[in-house]
């Protein structure tokens, strides 16, 4: 597949703006401004702007707690993001969802959810919306390896398949699930999907490469668009910070360091900027104009978010019914 | 005694304000079909989902002949997985959709709580507004003839305390309809529980779309001396039991809140300060549950208006057992409720 170099850069920058933000959030987090648990994506960029470098705004996403990134790439709006982590009004939530549960229609970002795979369905008949009214979007899934020890992953794929829907299911296998390695809850390695091709389309990829990763969904996109159903990418990559807070956060004796060392080493975003400049796609001084126009929009972000006013109490029962 | 007759089928009682609807005599099942019918015809939103929907008894009739009429993209089948197939609606809903998911007992219902307590009605909320879920769910509570303690439970109060999801519990074929009607029209999670009991009752349903509000109860029988609020079938039960206590000088006055989240307060606190006795009946367990609700309302807004204590009459603190002997005595009806309202009549302080 032929990638386009502005295409590159931009994933490229996207990945920058995404870890430069989630950098920003944990070194301030311990001021106890943003008074919600946050779970950084470190290390996980690659997954969320290859897929959604793929798609349209008129394609969903259906996410999880760990989801800036997700929202960011899909295009959601920075200032409402870091507001919503303040639990300001201004927030995409208006601050009645906090960090796990962020939104933006806009996009197509339908909401996130911190139940573990409790998007998976409601991804799921996103696409069965597309289908019966005859768009020409797709759906795509965002979900951890702790989603994929629930059944509910199981129910979900047999329908869609049933049903040929436009729904993509993306598998962030990042490792971890809080401090419970994969391997305790599942035997070898039994996420991915093996069923016959023609049933489901399967792929399982390196997370850490936004390249593949984008050519992947890509194709899956172009499949689901024809109507020829969903597909199922197993994307490794790995949780370099805990599960919640930042890294001063993380209990210590669950994990051995020097794994999260060793993946430090395959940083998608590190790795990626390296092979742009040594293909002469960016220079050292392009990086830098990038950087210092993403810090100057996070800061912008976090004046605005800390400038918002909180909800008043008297506006608690708005939004138990529409 | 096959189970389909364990009730025979009869017309619906004649409340007093019945009068003349502009409807003709149809069943309990006819109305809720007919509900479907008119929905799936004017809004290609609505689709009508279901493990069984397009099966020969068609979840007790009510959805019979819709996949012929409407296809199996707005009617179909589904596979035995409540938990996805919630989430699946949900997710239909959010996308634009009006997804109505039929389960013929409320027992199954607790494999989809997931989808319905934490997501469905939640959603609007947690995101700010920002999207909303316009589905209904329908289940029908199956009493009776050896069902045994998983086909047969009346779950409404495990469901009553969810914040976001409104609650529905009709009891003429009227309501059945108008209610239906509404939900599909409302752009909130709405659960509907019917009840076996009342399908096979006939009565006035007009044939054009008209919706029963959500949120306000009707007065079936006035009276000044003791309240009945009666759940679902129950009101048939509690107005059959004021007729007889009109006989013995007793004039019960008989309530049916039709909804149960949002419950209409007013209805039931005017009659209670007009009669000063209340007895509430519902087909559900009596601990935490809407009896023990709508008395603890009760007590704390118009207890000064009380000459007796509130009576409650409720299924036992126990699973329904299946021996015929033992579930004849698990279950309530008139001869309750009449010793309950006769309890609040000779009290003495």
């Amino acid at each position: 597949m032929q990638i386009a170099d502005n295409t590159k850069i931009l994933m490229f920058y996207e990945m920058k703006r995404i870890r430069m933000v989630q950098d920003h959030i944990e070194s301030h987090y311990l001021q106890d401004e943003m008074k919600t648990p946050v779970h950084l994506c470190i290390g996980q960029e690659a997954v969320a702007v290859g897929a959604c470098s793929a798609l349209q705004k008129t394609d969903y996403i259906s996410s999880n707690h760990r989801s800036h990134g997700h929202y960011l790439a899909k295009g959601g709006n920075l200032n409402n993001l870091i507001a919503e982590l303040h639990c300001k009004m201004t927030g995409c939530s208006k601050g009645y969802g906090g960090s796990m549960h962020i939104v933006d229609t806009s996009v197509g970002h339908m909401g996130s959810s911190s139940i573990v795979g409790g998007g998976i369905p409601i991804g799921t008949g996103l696409g069965l919306a597309i289908s019966m009214k005859q768009q020409n979007s797709v759906s795509v899934i965002f979900f951890g390896d702790g989603a994929a020890d629930e059944g509910v992953l199981y129910e979900s794929i047999n329908f869609a398949i049933l049903k040929k829907l436009p729904v993509i299911y993306i598998l962030e296998n990042n490792q971890w699930s809080v401090c419970s390695h994969v391997s305790s809850r599942q035997a070898g390695k039994n996420i991915f999907h093996h069923a016959p091709q023609k049933l489901l389309m399967t792929k399982k990829i390196d997370g850490n490469n936004v390249l593949e990763v984008y050519e992947t969904v890509s194709e899956a996109v172009n499949f689901a668009r024809k109507g020829y159903g969903p597909s199922f990418i197993e994307c490794e990559t790995y949780r370099i910070l805990g599960h919640a807070g930042c890294a001063s956060q993380d209990a210590d004796g669950y994990r051995d360091l020097k794994e999260a060392d060793e993946w430090k080493k395959k940083c998608p975003v590190n790795t990626f900027q390296e092979k742009l400049i040594q293909g002469n796609f960016l220079s050292i001084e392009d990086i830098e104009n990038m950087e210092s126009r993403i810090q100057a929009e996070i800061e912008d972000a976090f004046d605005f978010a800390q400038k918002s006013p909180l909800p008043p109490s008297h506006e608690m029962t708005n939004y138990l019914f529409k | 005694m096959p189970w389909s007759k364990i009730k025979p089928d009869t017309d619906e009682l004649n409340y007093c304000h019945n009068g003349n609807c502009g409807g003709r005599q149809i069943s309990y099942a006819q109305a809720v079909n007919e509900g479907l019918r008119q929905s799936l015809t004017l809004d290609e939103r609505v689709f009508v989902m279901g493990q069984g929907v397009d099966d020969p008894s068609g979840m007790f009739g009510t959805t019979r002949g819709l996949q012929e009429e409407f296809g199996k993209k707005r009617v179909f089948d589904t596979p035995l997985a409540e938990t996805a197939l919630t989430g699946v609606a949900n997710g239909a809903a959010i996308g634009g959709m009006r997804p109505v998911y039929f389960h013929n007992r409320p027992d199954f219902l607790l494999l989809a709580m997931d989808q319905l307590v934490n997501h469905a009605s939640k959603w609007h909320f947690m995101f700010g507004g920002a999207v909303n879920v316009p589905l209904v769910l329908w289940a029908c509570i199956g009493r009776g003839w050896g069902s045994a303690a998983q086909h047969s439970q009346a779950l409404q109060g495990i469901f009553f305390h969810v914040p976001g999801l409104k609650l529905l519990m009709p009891s003429t074929c009227y309501d059945a309809k108008g209610l239906l009607l509404a939900a599909i029209k409302d752009d909130n999670p709405v659960l509907i529980l019917d009840h076996r009991y009342n399908f096979k009752q006939k009565g006035m349903v007009p044939e054009d779309m008209y919706t029963v509000p959500i949120g306000k109860g009707i007065v079936r029988r006035p009276g000044r001396d003791v309240t009945i609020v009666a759940i679902s079938h129950l009101v048939a039960d509690a107005f059959m039991t004021a007729e007889k206590l009109a006989g013995q000088g007793v004039d019960v006055e008989v309530i049916d809140p039709r909804t149960l989240r949002p419950l209409d307060e007013a209805l039931i606190l005017n009659s209670v300060m007009k009669t000063g006795r209340l007895v509430i009946a519902d087909t559900g367990w009596k601990t935490g549950g809407v009896t023990a609700e709508i008395a603890a309302l009760v007590s704390s807004k118009a207890f000064r208006f009380l000459k007796a204590p509130i009576e409650r009459v409720a299924c036992p603190d126990l699973p329904t057992p299946a021996g015929y002997t033992l579930e004849d005595a698990y279950y309530i009806g008139q001869s309750d409720i009449k010793h309950a309202v006769m309890k609040t009549i000779d009290f003495e302080r």
